[in-house]
């Protein structure tokens, strides 16, 4: 149980570290942001797919 | 054979969709309102209604909202040490009842069927710690049913899909096409060619087939009503063959380079004895991890979504009911979005893999 909440710790400061320099890449080159973006998604699943690994092992 | 001559029939599509859906109902049974049974004092049950909907079930619970609640109950067929025995799960009266069949005597405990002795002790079965005698159930259980109602609906699209285009050759897609032909392309354009390279049109169907699958899948299960309200998906059995067909289209094309890679890489020979057992580890954890990241993500929306709405019974209040019923909102659209990044996600990686197996050497 307390696993999963730290796990969802780790998942939440990993995302949201992806999502800010995402942004700040959008920012400084507005023309890449599609690039930017679908390399974001992908990033933040395989992260979020991690984070997953321990709830599941959690919920066992 | 000529696509267009299949489908071209309207028989066809009318008998694929009476054929599933006859499938399931095959021996139809009404039970009206098990609450009947039940204490007055009884307590709403979050767990019990979160893992019934979440796991597979012999019999499929349809509610037809202030009517009545059918439950349809599904063929129950087991391979016993003895031999092959077949009936409807309606005897068990959702497990209630042993059923006595050729060989031996049934339970349903917790959703799995069980050989019962003459003493009430258990023989055989999944609820058993050490595995006794042989009981293998291959019954149609309610993922069985969907997963067919997916693979049918699968084909109506399909094959219309490429029988449109075949007729209209040269001309603009219209009608289902032109729903369709975004997404194929996006699949082709964006996941197949920058990750496969040009080999990409060999592993195209396979990409395509695991897109539409999981999101059809994924898609069904957000749906609170028959024909959604399944879990497919969400069944790491599911995911978990789906990964193994990843994992075999991975190392049968594999070539040279690829397995190079992974058991003499460019590397100074005091590293091999960390990265090769890494790489080899590397070779079956890519798609464990994606197994595990797709039945994660969407039975944890499951979750989510019935616990939002438990909240309403647990509280027993009215009041609750505009906050909860927002919540689900809010988190059904967050699951619309995993459903489709999901699907998106597992087609891009399996891409992603087959492209670094299939890469020609370039130094």
């Amino acid at each position: 149980m307390i696993g999963a909440g730290l796990a969802v710790i780790g998942a939440g400061i990993g995302i949201g570290q992806i999502g800010g320099k995402a942004v700040e890449g959008i920012a400084r080159q507005p023309e890449a942001a599609s690039k930017i973006q679908i390399n974001m998604i992908i990033a933040a699943a395989l992260v979020e797919g991690v984070a997953l690994f321990a709830v599941v092992v959690a919920l066992l | 054979m000529n696509n267009k001559l299949i489908l071209n029939s309207k028989n066809f599509k009318h008998l694929l969709i009476c054929a599933v859906f006859a499938l399931a109902s095959i021996i139809p049974a009404i039970s009206f309102g098990q609450e009947t049974e039940h204490k007055p004092e009884e307590k709403f049950n979050t767990k019990e209604l979160i893992f019934e909907h979440i796991g597979d079930s012999h019999s499929w619970h349809v509610a037809i909202p202030f009517v009545k609640e059918i439950s349809i109950p599904l063929p129950v067929i087991l391979y016993t040490d003895k031999g092959v025995e077949v009936f409807s799960s309606a005897h068990f009266e959702h497990g209630h009842a042993d059923y006595t069949g050729k060989y031996y005597t049934y339970r349903l405990i917790k959703d799995k069927v069980n050989i019962v002795g003459a003493n009430n002790e258990l023989l055989a079965g999944a609820n058993l710690a050490k595995i006794h005698g042989t009981l293998i159930d291959f019954s149609i259980t309610r993922n069985v049913i969907s997963m067919w109602m997916t693979i049918a609906l699968l084909l109506i699209i399909f094959i219309s899909v490429s029988s449109a285009y075949k007729t209209r050759k040269g001309k603009a897609p219209k009608g289902l096409q032109s729903f369709l032909e975004p997404l194929i392309v996006f699949v082709r354009d964006d996941v197949a060619i920058p990750n496969i390279g040009v080999k990409y049109a060999r592993y195209m169907p396979l990409l395509l087939t695991i897109f539409f699958f999981i999101l059809i899948n994924n898609l069904f299960g957000l749906l609170p009503v028959f024909p959604g309200a399944y879990n497919l998906t969400g069944n790491i059995a599911v995911t978990l063959t789906l990964a193994f067909i990843i994992l075999l289209v991975i190392n049968f094309s594999g070539n040279k380079y690829y397995w190079k890679h992974i058991f003499m890489p460019d590397i100074p020979w005091w590293l091999y004895i960390i990265m090769v057992p890494v790489e080899m580890i590397g070779i079956i954890s890519k798609p464990f991890a994606l197994m595990i990241r797709l039945f994660a993500n969407i039975t944890a929306g499951h979750i989510i979504v019935l616990s939002l709405i438990s909240l309403i019974f647990i509280f027993n209040s009215l009041a609750i009911a505009p906050v909860s019923v927002i919540f689900v909102v809010f988190i059904d659209t967050i699951e619309l979005l995993v459903a489709f990044l999901q699907a998106f996600i597992f087609t891009m990686l399996s891409a992603l893999f087959i492209g670094a197996a299939v890469e020609e050497h370039h130094h």
